[in-house]
């Protein structure tokens, strides 16, 4: 594939590189983003999710590769870019000590929102925010919640095409993390691309897309469904009782036996792809007199999917 | 072309009124110092703790004496009956200065032969010694020719006006009293204008880099002059306020006579503070956090201040460092605030001065404009 400024992507990227001197933090990525689609990265911290984001927005420059933003390369023209793009950093950069409504007037003025748009845009930021008749409330007295929906309305007001998201949910409580995705599903409805990255599992569920990062390489890509039955290769089983930290030790390895995991009081067990894998993870353990109530077929979680895809990925090259 | 400059500037002010001890901040600090610099920075010498040794102990030694202490610049702290005890007071730091009146002074005096007296001083602070001697030659001349004058009048008065004397008059133009107050009063102003400005600016783009706003406003299509400009603008006004306030302390106070032209200063301290201003915004985009602003502070002002001529004359200085402070802004504005101050000069005297601190002052602006890169590398 060839990225040039005339794809109909919102977002690709191709080939994208970044070193820090010797620390290579983005190892070659390429994707594309459609209009209105939400696209999710997760990884650990440290995978490369930041650095993404932020060669997107033009803060960083890539070491090679390219990255078309809203069908202009970042690298040459990244005023261009910004124009069209939100962007919601990973730490809270708003001014603690102005009013909600001051922070929402500086960013209205920064991004030159004509005159006789701007009260209808701060009261509809405001509305979204949930922040009506907090105005004048100084930003650094509200809760997390709201700090990061003021956020994202300051990110919006100019209507932007594309949002980039850097881990906006971290430290939100559930209720509020709720709300946070049914307003961007509220923005992509209406034709917003969003990029986002989080750590939380759940919520790559709220993605139409995710992509698994890992040590700066791209470790697969796609819908959650699609994620969740092919990436596997193998079949999951659940085990219940008996002594899990025995199991956990001694299955890896085992013919048959593709990946073992911790999961609840339960262990997680990726069997190769069989007629029948609990018959003959039943047999295994027989043969090797360990002890279990219970073994059943069990759904992928994203988690499943993650921890496994690392795990393959971060195998020596020599390995099968 | 301001669109973007104006909200930056609004939200500098109203993160100021937010802050409950800006007004302290800017307020206290410049009048404490003031008042402080005013009456400590002065190369006058009185009052100096002096040790005596009285050999004599003669009428006319204790007139002497006398002399020295109604002079004022003299103050005997200690009284020696040995060599020994002038060293110990010295060195003890109860004197600076010891005065030995040898036995035989009132004799030597009178006879045809001259009297001896011995100085000693503490050399430590070169200035003050070489200050106190002079006055200590000083009195003692007055002293010896007032003698010769009475022993003249009594005996040979027609011998003694015969003899060849050149009359000295000195007159001091534009500080009649020589008084150090009207020297450093102004240089005051320019030296805490700078400090005051130079840090309000320095910490100013570094805070924001700190706490992240920065990075949010990197994404935004500002261009980097109108983000400086935005920055530099409330930093300006804020220290036009503080040179009026220094400057009202200095004229109400401490009596310093303003007779230059009120526009002149204005004119002058505009200049300045742009260069103070674009050299503070130029540390605060080389520095990545606030200590680092700080270090860098701390190593660019002291020598900026040293090399202002505020109190060591550049002109004596090594070639080296005369070229050093030619780019120094606070040194043509010591220049125009004391020629306002004192002289009331004009344009014609002063535009060499204002020239250089426009031209330094745009080309710090420019070089924190090329510096401040919307990048976070």
């Amino acid at each position: 594939m060839t990225v040039d400024a005339t794809t109909p992507d919102r977002i690709a990227v191709e080939g994208l590189v970044k070193r820090f001197g010797e620390f290579v933090a983005l190892d070659g990525v390429g994707f594309r983003i459609r209009a209105g689609e939400i696209m999710g990265f997760i990884g650990p911290n440290g995978a490369g999710k930041s650095t993404l984001i932020r060669i997107l927005c033009g803060l960083l420059a890539p070491t090679a590769g390219r990255a078309i933003v809203g069908g202009i390369d970042v690298a040459r023209d990244p005023e261009g870019v910004r124009e069209q793009i939100g962007y919601m950093s990973q730490k809270f950069s708003l001014y603690d000590d102005l009013s909600v409504m001051e922070n929402l007037r500086f960013f209205a003025g920064i991004y030159r929102i004509p005159p006789s748009q701007r009260a209808e845009r701060m009261r509809f930021a405001l509305d979204m925010a949930g922040l009506a008749g907090r105005e004048q409330a100084l930003v650094g007295t509200l809760s997390g919640g709201w700090k990061q929906r003021l956020a994202l309305g300051c990110a919006i007001m100019h209507e932007p095409r594309i949002l980039f998201l850097d881990e906006p949910t971290s430290g939100v409580d559930p209720m509020s993390r709720r709300r946070f995705w049914d307003l961007i599903h509220t923005l992509s409805a209406q034709g917003v691309t969003v990029l986002v990255t989080t750590h939380y599992m759940d919520e790559a569920a709220y993605c139409n897309r995710i992509a698994l990062i890992d040590r700066g390489r791209l470790v697969i890509e796609g819908t959650p469904a699609e994620l969740k039955h092919h990436a596997l290769g193998g079949q999951l089983l659940r085990v219940e009782g008996g002594e899990l930290g025995r199991l956990l030790h001694d299955l890896p390895g085992e013919p048959g036996v593709l990946d073992v995991a911790a999961y609840g009081n339960a262990l997680h067990v990726l069997m190769h792809e069989d007629a029948d894998a609990a018959a003959s993870l039943r047999h295994l353990l027989a043969r090797r007199g360990l002890a279990y109530a219970r073994i059943e077929p069990a759904e992928p979680t994203l988690e499943d999917v993650f921890v496994h895809m690392v795990g393959v990925a971060r195998q020596p090259a020599s390995a099968p | 072309m301001f669109a973007r400059i104006w909200p930056l500037v609004r939200k500098e002010f109203q993160e100021l009124r937010r802050d409950r001890y800006a007004l302290i901040r800017l307020l206290v600090p410049p009048i404490l110092q003031m008042l402080i610099f005013g009456y400590a920075a002065t190369f006058d010498v009185s009052h100096v703790s002096t040790a005596l040794l009285d050999r004599d102990n003669s009428q006319a030694s204790r007139a002497l004496v006398a002399r020295f202490v109604d002079s004022g610049r003299f103050r005997i702290t200690a009284t020696a009956h040995r060599d020994r005890g002038i060293t110990d007071a010295l060195e003890n730091d109860k004197a600076v200065v010891g005065l030995v009146i040898h036995a035989g002074f009132a004799r030597e005096l009178a006879g045809n032969g001259g009297a001896s007296m011995q100085a000693v001083v503490d050399g430590t602070n070169s200035n003050t010694a070489l200050i106190a001697l002079g006055y200590v030659g000083q009195i003692a001349n007055r002293y010896a020719s007032d003698q010769a004058a009475l022993r003249a009048d009594s005996r040979q008065p027609l011998l003694y006006a015969r003899l060849p004397q050149v009359g000295l008059q000195g007159r001091a133009l534009y500080n009649p009293n020589l008084d150090g107050k009207w020297f450093f009063v102004p240089g005051v102003i320019g030296t805490l204008l700078l400090m005051m400005i130079v840090n309000l600016t320095a910490f100013a783009i570094v805070r924001e880099r700190e706490v992240g706003t920065l990075e949010q406003i990197m994404v935004t299509p500002i261009r980097p002059w109108e983000f400086i400009l935005g920055k530099t603008i409330p930093a300006f006004l804020i220290g036009l306020a503080e040179a009026w306030l220094i400057g009202i302390v200095g004229v109400l106070w401490f009596r310093v006579p303003f007779t230059g032209s009120v526009w002149m200063l204005l004119l002058g301290t505009v200049l300045f503070l742009l260069g103070a201003v674009a050299l503070g915004l130029l540390l605060s985009t080389l520095s990545r956090t606030q200590q680092q602003a700080f270090a860098a502070n701390f190593f660019v002002l002291n020598p900026l201040f040293i090399l202002s001529g505020f109190a060591f004359p550049i002109a004596s200085m090594p070639d080296v460092l005369r070229w050093i402070a030619a780019v120094n802004p606070v040194r043509y504005y010591l220049v125009v605030i004391r020629a306002t101050f004192l002289k009331d000069v004009g344009l014609s005297v002063l535009w060499p001065d204002l020239a250089a601190m426009a031209a330094i002052g745009g080309a710090l602006l420019v070089a924190s404009i090329l510096r401040f890169h919307k990048s976070l590398e």
